[in-house]
């Protein structure tokens, strides 16, 4: 009992610091705060007034000259790892510093640290195994030595399959899935945005159907980005708006066409046969277009992302996953767990609201993201 | 990891301790490792996995295992009645004000379902007799207006709105003395999903709270979340002084962990969870059943709650005998799925059934529409047939085929699947009779 308290009052006094900002605070907050809260609010939320704009104009003012288009994004990279690496950071820094040798207690420590991150107990087993052979191969003693071989651990993990959009030399089509609330449609406004700036004629299908105002959110995103939507009345057949658009980005000669689907649990049976249809019919109708299934998870879900992609993958073909809402506090560590049973390679991830908010996936930025020391 | 491999697991902890009275403290950290694991797959926050864990030890060591129970089970006992606890003992209700109109505040992570919520909440708030109005805050997300504006339709709630061009602090303010002015007596505020470290976002919420001085601020939280929901439950907590949790999309197969994480980290109460894409899906939270949930010990006792509804006492303890003995026929297959059919969505019932979970049950088909297909090859039998499936031939398969409209494969694979059915029943009801001490279902 006592031990809780003492621990639920610690991280009460925490959580003052971090979520009160008063100009009173100490220095050190103050310090904190310039690194990682200040591009967030404005970063994420480009649709509303800015109060730093110079720093950060907001992107829907129309084309700006790219070089600063390049510099806001570039910041916007930093700044939306940022945060990733100060939490788990806090963490394993520390733990280093205060051992002296590489003992089962160290390891322990690094374990629990991992399991923080969403990484799961197994996976998170699984790197401090990789992790002792690595340190007797190569006889290291150093505590701090070990940040190195978890990065190089991580990466590995994570380096499977190929990255890229199978969207060259289209025609092709981008299935967008994953459960409720994950960040689809906003995914698909962002990733309409950087595959139309490589000059592709891109097209959208608004089949989610279901959720009210789904169609809407969409077209807004489509006038945005200046992608024409292909849409149905709310509640009608998904597979048929699929085959409209198909048929449509037959006609118009469209490049790429993004099909938005419904959030669905992956434990419902008729949504996930909903699914398979889609799927069925996309194979179907458009033979000759190249074929992306990408499954979008949201960073701070837990264990149960595996289970999504599981299932998930029953139904279709998954050939990449987006990882959504990197620009919380949530790290994100589950990919490490779907990464080290599954070759499903990580292609993008969210990191705001914004349209350019999307970044192509690097699992050795995100491993050293994990442990790298904010300077 | 269901109840059966944890209890399985414990049991192979505590066999070795059979005959001594006392548990003593390596015992329990064997137990509790286990304990421990099951937790954290279950996404409860380390932290308050690694508090709960200490607490659980004081009270196990050395307490006397009572005769009646494996060490296991007692060991399991003690941490279900300390979850509960501190999963809050009693359900919590939503309160109004003395002076209408009571305001409740919708607030959380983008993508945790605050919306559909608000629409639900409406809902069961108007079946109360009341007269509640949602108020469209969101100006920031595309088309989020729209979507409460088509969620108020469909439960008969209106929306007030003033687009997305005005400050949500404003609308609030507004919406406020517009539900005065026109007897409404409850007032939902829907706002934008936000991070927790958003600081002016955040500040906006407190803005709002600040002119509407809310009855309840509500946080929802999506159940799936993982470790982080300790860091965003603390947040608004801190920031705004939440009075209470809405815990959504608990009905997929998540174990939830992040409900006893937010319940630590704020001592607020969860009031209610969402457990479906329906409007009518939200319902009153029970601790006691999350706990079983995050322990992986299946929601048992909404499950006997159902049967007991819908469960016809004596048929039920007929079909017992009948299982025990083996004399379980078609015809009491037939009877008992309509008596499940009762109980509602069948695929809302297995998930409530410890142990047992899509992936487990892996190609068992559960749909109700497949329900209704065995429903007909079985009232195609005759009554002799049902009665005694030895006697299906290919003959009469074929005419079984026929006559259900369903080809003769389904046919065959029905009668082996029953077979196999029948078999497994006997395990359980084997189960019950506490050879092995596990889990007493209601109706087997």
């Amino acid at each position: 009992m006592s031990l809780f308290d003492k621990w639920l009052n610690r991280d009460k006094n925490k959580g003052q610091e971090e979520s009160i900002p008063e100009e009173s605070q100490l220095e050190e907050f103050v310090h904190d705060k310039t690194e990682e809260d200040i591009g967030f609010s404005e970063e994420s939320y480009e649709i509303k007034e800015s109060v730093e704009e110079e720093e950060n104009p907001p992107e829907e003012e129309g084309q700006e000259e790219s070089v600063k288009e390049k510099k806001a994004f570039f910041s916007k990279l930093v700044k939306g790892l940022a945060k990733t690496r100060n939490n788990i950071m806090d963490g394993i820094d520390n733990v280093l510093k205060s051992f002296n040798k590489i003992d089962e207690e160290l390891y322990e420590e690094l374990e629990e640290t991992l399991i923080m991150a969403d990484i799961g107990v197994n996976a998170s087993i699984k790197i401090m195994n990789g992790l002792r052979e690595k340190v007797k191969e190569r006889k290291i003693n150093e505590p701090a030595a070990l940040k190195q071989l978890l990065i190089e651990e991580i990466t590995e993990i994570l380096s499977k399959g190929n990255r890229d959009l199978n969207i060259q030399e289209g025609p092709a089509v981008i299935l967008v899935i994953g459960v409720n609330g994950v960040g689809k449609t906003t995914t698909i406004g962002k990733l309409a945005h950087l595959i139309k700036k490589e000059n592709k004629k891109v097209l959208l299908a608004a089949a989610d159907t279901f959720r009210a105002a789904a169609i809407e959110q969409l077209e807004i995103w489509g006038n945005r980005t200046g992608v024409d939507v292909i849409r149905h009345q709310e509640n009608s057949d998904p597979g048929a708006v699929v085959f409209d658009a198909i048929q449509a980005a037959k006609a118009r000669k469209i490049d790429v066409l993004i099909c938005d689907t419904a959030g669905r649990l992956h434990n419902k049976k008729n949504l996930m046969e909903e699914l398979r249809k889609i799927f069925k019919i996309i194979n179907k109708e458009y033979p000759e277009a190249r074929k992306e299934v990408l499954l979008v998870l949201d960073a701070t879900t837990g264990q149960n992302a595996l289970q999504q992609v599981k299932l998930f993958k029953e139904v279709t073909d998954i050939s990449g996953i987006i990882l959504t809402k990197l620009d919380g506090t949530a790290k994100g560590g589950i990919i490490i767990a779907i990464n080290s049973e599954m070759d499903i390679p990580i292609k993008y991830i969210g990191v705001g609201e914004g349209i350019e908010d999307l970044r192509p996936f690097n699992p050795k930025e995100f491993a050293e993201a994990l442990f790298t020391d904010e300077e | 990891m269901a109840f059966e491999s944890l209890s399985d697991k414990l049991q192979e902890v505590f066999k070795k301790l059979k005959g001594k009275g006392r548990l003593t403290e390596k015992d329990v950290n064997e137990a509790l490792r286990e304990v421990k694991l099951a937790l954290l797959e279950a996404d409860v926050n380390f932290k308050v996995v690694k508090s709960f864990i200490n607490k659980i030890k004081e009270r196990a060591v050395g307490h006397d295992v009572l005769e009646s129970l494996t060490p296991g089970q007692q060991v399991i006992k003690i941490v279900n009645e300390e979850l509960t606890e501190l999963m809050g003992s009693t359900q919590s209700k939503l309160t109004f004000s003395n002076t209408p109109p009571t305001i409740y505040l919708m607030v959380g992570l983008q993508g945790s379902g605050k919306t559909t919520t608000s629409g639900k909440l409406a809902a069961q708030i108007k079946k109360m007799g009341k007269k509640p109005l949602l108020v469209a805050c969101d100006v920031y997300r595309p088309a989020a207006i729209k979507q409460l504006q088509v969620v108020g339709s469909k439960v008969g709630v209106p929306v007030f709105s003033m687009g997305d061009a005005t400050n949500p602090v404003d609308i609030a303010k507004a919406a406020v003395s517009y539900a005065k002015n026109n007897n409404h007596d409850l007032v939902i505020i829907d706002t934008a999903g936000r991070l927790h470290i958003d600081e002016e976002l955040m500040n906006e919420l407190y803005e709002i709270k600040e002119v509407t001085k809310p009855q309840e601020i509500l946080l929802v939280v999506d159940a799936m979340t993982g470790q982080d929901a300790v860091n965003v439950a603390e947040s608004f907590n801190e920031k705004l002084g939440i009075d209470g949790v809405i815990l959504t999309k608990l009905d997929g197969d998540t174990r939830g962990g992040a409900a006893l994480s937010v319940r630590a980290v704020t001592q607020k109460p969860i009031k209610y969870v969402g457990m479906g894409e329906k409007l009518e899906d939200l319902q009153p939270f029970h601790p006691d059943r999350m706990a079983s949930r995050i322990l992986g010990m299946g929601d048992v006792l909404s499950l006997i709650e159902k049967a007991q509804e819908n469960f016809d006492q004596k048929k039920a303890q007929e079909l017992e005998k009948k299982i025990r003995k083996m004399e379980f026929n078609f015809e009491d297959f037939l009877e008992q799925m309509q008596q499940v059919k009762k109980m509602g969505p069948l695929n809302q019932l297995i998930g409530m059934i410890p142990g047992m979970n899509m992936q487990k049950l892996g190609n068992v088909e559960i749909s109700d529409k497949e329900i209704a297909h065995i429903e007909a090859i079985i009232q195609s039998m005759t009554l002799e047939e049902r009665r005694n499936p030895e006697i299906i031939n290919p003959s009469r398969k074929r005419r079984i085929a026929a006559g259900s409209g369903r080809d003769i494969q389904e046919v065959n694979r029905l009668i082996k699947q029953f077979e196999q059915m029948k078999k497994m029943m006997k395990q359980l009801s084997g189960m019950t009779k506490g050879k092995k001490g596990k889990f007493k279902l209601p109706f087997m």
